[in-house]
């Protein structure tokens, strides 16, 4: 019962925080919304004893990616740079669809009787690490080396890009200096 | 169950999330906004690959390992996002997506 009553807080603030994140006009409490939600997703982990994935969840999201955003943000905007606010057909049609797939996926949910499994799942931290780099049936191996190049790549792409030298201009050409 | 929580509780949340994500994208004026409405949509999805399967299908942990793939590569698509807009930033001074016509011709 006490697990009930902190998985509805937590999914309480999960929502009510997305929300502000998606709807508020200043963008840096909008990012520090989005980190309340991170940290609500890694409270849901923790919850159901899924302690490497909280960490890992707290470590990449909360403290990576959110850094990255807030210093991509202190680079492009003032602190205190308001959002223009979507245009009333837009903000219409945005609530429309939303409100549409969440009517759809809550009739699927509630409807669909899920087949719930009755053995226990072998969580440990150990498990995780010995499947992720296990070569045989249900090993993880190939997905795991194809994320590390994919990570590489991705470091590689971001050092290239950002030191920049693209020319945007086109320099004049050299047949006008003769003339 | 011991927990008491069912897998359609979190399911419905999760949707939720997405959702309000999808509404942060379509109605950003901002890429950076965007790329936050962005990180919702695909932390739902992750929640939602590591929750069936430690409610559901219990056998194995290729949910868990789904969601833990999931997360390095937002890792990735969020560091190669930001910093193209930084890029874009210091071409254009702007980064209102509907300006950004450089590749338009």
């Amino acid at each position: 019962m006490t697990e009930r009553i902190i998985f509805y807080i937590l999914a309480f603030i999960m929502i009510v925080l997305s929300l502000m994140s998606v709807t508020t006009t200043k963008i840096v409490r909008a990012a520090i919304y989005l980190l309340g939600v991170l940290m609500g997703t890694a409270g849901l982990f923790f919850l159901f004893n899924l302690n490497f994935l909280g960490a890992i969840q707290l470590t990449v999201y909360a403290g990576g990616i959110m850094v990255l955003i807030v210093i991509a943000i202190l680079l492009t905007h003032n602190v205190g740079f308001g959002l223009p606010m979507p245009d009333r057909r837009h903000m219409l049609l945005g609530w429309f669809a939303a409100a549409v797939g969440i009517t759809v996926a809550f009739l699927e949910f509630t409807r669909h009787i899920f087949v719930i499994g009755t053995e226990n799942l072998d969580d440990r931290v150990a498990k995780i690490g010995a499947d992720m780099l296990h070569y045989g049936e249900g090993g993880f191996v190939l997905p795991f080396e194809v994320i590390s190049i994919l990570l590489l790549t991705g470091i590689i792409a971001a050092i290239v890009i950002a030191k920049g030298g693209i020319p945007h201009k086109r320099p004049t050409p050299p047949s006008s200096k003769q003339s | 169950m011991d927990s008491g929580i069912q897998i359609s509780d979190i399911l419905i949340v999760t949707a939720i999330m997405f959702f309000i994500g999808v509404y942060g994208f379509v109605t950003r004026k901002n890429l950076i906004a965007v790329m936050m409405a962005l990180e919702l949509i695909i932390n739902a999805a992750a929640i939602n690959f590591i929750m069936i399967n430690k409610l559901v299908f219990k056998t194995n942990l290729h949910g868990v390992f789904f969601g833990l793939f999931i997360i390095a590569v937002a890792a990735v698509e969020v560091a190669i996002g930001l910093v193209i807009i930084l890029n874009l930033y210091r071409l254009r001074d702007s980064i209102d997506p509907e300006e950004i016509t450089t590749l338009k011709h």
